[in-house]
């Protein structure tokens, strides 16, 4: 992103809230503090050194007003940002602006959802829109089906393609144990599952859990004297290109092209030099149209990459190794969970899906219907 | 410079009480423009002038939504000849036998109630 600097941010801390199904009557907002928590506690930090608040979430209308008050923190410069699920990748840009601006010199970016608590309708309600909302299309899921429908139209990309995604998400929540699926999944499975919107079923689309978390941020010289290896920001873009699918100019083709280009610009890195993917999995088409919007396959090749188990565990490109949206965990906003797993990763933390060797991270978020896309490549010290 | 008399969808609605599928364009970027509004997109042209589509159109993306109760039902992108782009339902065929390319002609969905009319359209003979 042009403006800032390779390796000018580091993030430090990184944790989950509870997950999965959490306690009767959680907010959103406890389980942002109870991801503060635990991600200051991983980098060795204390409430006292923050004075940064990033967060979103589809449940409080003024989250990060909330969030200053439940903290206590009158003075922290905030912003809350919301562009769906990839706010939490455009948060480490502005955190990072932020931070090498001086407005603050330990930043936290936080997320948190009770989705499947008080139900899907309940924690994001749509704006009623003249020109879709009479059409009734079943949002999110109907938007990625017709992206779905052009992309196997013009490039001959096959449902068991979609479904060998779901198949390589799921081989991989089986080596997470904070995952919550726990069963194995084959691809007649997800074919002969409940229709959504054709040609998605129900195993093509993410999971609807609870859920949240927190990363922390700090400035390149503080971030070498923390609890953790630093986890360093190489690059970051964004592109914002619609809002509702109706105005996306090419259904097969997403503002990936253009966030990605300008983080591999400013991370000076290739698609080649990425060792771990943590790509916003909301639905099975998406993954197929952002590596290929990544650089990872020309155009129209993702369905045939993903084919014989080529991301999952035993794949010679690890993608979502935490499991993904679609079978470890998506509470309604799915970005800030990409950042734990590849902060853990290029750690090597992660035990069983541990990836050797892992030393950049791409992570790439996607809001609203495949509107808002942000990129962001991690690296740690030996990739500076 | 003088208050708006009627806003874009008020107008568009206005045309569709009329049995027309009106579109916005601008001279000065000489490109359609859809849903409609008080400027262009891009360059903020404040030129916009209604026109009334032929409703011809192509199919440019579809779906059949399985609701959890009642039918399923088709929603697509249809692609109109004069070159904007909107999302609609192509009616008196099954939802599946909707398929990309197929060309399509409108029709007024009339308004119910409080909901307004909308567009909708239906299968083109020799279009």
């Amino acid at each position: 992103m042009p403006g800032l600097q390779r390796g000018g941010a580091a993030i430090v801390g990184a944790a989950e809230s509870d997950i999965g199904a959490v306690a009767a009557l959680m907010s959103p907002i406890d389980l942002m503090a109870q991801g503060i928590h635990r991600a200051l506690e991983d980098a060795g930090l204390s409430l006292h050194d923050v004075d940064g608040l990033f967060c979103a979430t589809t449940q409080a209308r003024t989250s990060a007003m909330s969030l200053a008050e439940y903290l206590g923190l009158p003075d922290a410069y905030t912003d809350s940002t919301i562009v769906g699920g990839s706010s939490f990748e455009i948060h480490v840009a502005h955190a990072q602006a932020a931070l090498a601006a001086g407005l603050c010199s330990v930043a936290v970016i936080a997320y948190g959802s009770t989705q499947r608590t008080v139900g899907r309708r309940a924690a994001s309600a749509r704006e009623y829109n003249p020109y879709e909302t009479p059409f009734r299309p079943f949002l999110p899921a109907s938007a990625y089906a017709l992206a779905a429908s052009r992309h196997m139209h013009e490039f001959g990309t096959t449902r068991e393609q979609l479904a060998e995604v779901a198949v390589a998400a799921r081989e991989w929540a089986l080596l997470n144990p904070a995952a919550w699926e726990k069963k194995p999944l084959t691809i007649a499975e997800v074919l002969n599952a409940r229709p959504i919107s054709d040609p998605l079923t129900v195993r093509d689309c993410c999971l609807v859990t609870d859920g949240g978390g927190a990363i922390v941020m700090t400035t390149p010289t503080r971030a070498r004297d923390m609890a953790r290896p630093p986890v360093f920001v190489l690059g970051c873009g964004q592109s914002i290109t619609h809002a509702t699918i109706s105005s996306m100019p090419d259904l097969t083709v997403t503002g990936a092209v253009e966030s990605g280009a300008q983080a591999y610009a400013m991370a000076e890195l290739k698609p080649e030099d990425i060792d771990v993917l943590a790509l916003y999995d909301a639905f099975t088409i998406n993954t197929i149209l952002l590596l290929e919007d990544l650089g990872f396959c020309p155009k129209g090749e993702g369905g045939r990459f993903v084919q014989d188990g080529r991301i999952g565990p035993s794949g010679d490109l690890a993608v979502n190794t935490n499991g993904g949206g679609l079978s470890y965990c998506h509470p309604g906003m799915y970005g800030l969970f990409l950042l734990i797993e590849a902060v853990r990763q290029l750690r090597g933390e992660c035990g069983a899906r541990q990836v050797a060797a892992a030393d950049t991270a791409l992570v790439h978020g996607n809001g609203g219907v495949l509107s808002a896309q942000a990129t962001v490549i991690l690296g740690g010290t030996s990739a500076l | 410079m003088p208050p708006d008399t009627a806003s874009p969808l008020a107008t568009y609605i206005a045309h569709l009480e009329r049995g027309e599928l009106a579109y916005q364009f601008s001279p000065s970027a000489d490109t359609a423009v859809f849903y409609p509004r008080v400027i262009a997109p891009k360059t903020g042209a404040a030129d916009l002038e209604w026109r009334v589509s032929r409703g011809a159109g192509t199919v440019y993306a579809t779906t059949v939504v399985h609701p959890q109760k009642g039918e399923p039902y088709n929603v697509a992108l249809i692609d109109v000849d004069e070159g904007y782009r909107m999302m609609s339902r192509v009616e008196d065929i099954s939802p599946a036998a909707v398929k990309i390319g197929m060309r399509v002609k409108f029709r007024v969905h009339p308004a119910e109630g409080d909901e307004p009319p909308y567009p909708v359209f239906t299968p083109a003979e020799n279009a």
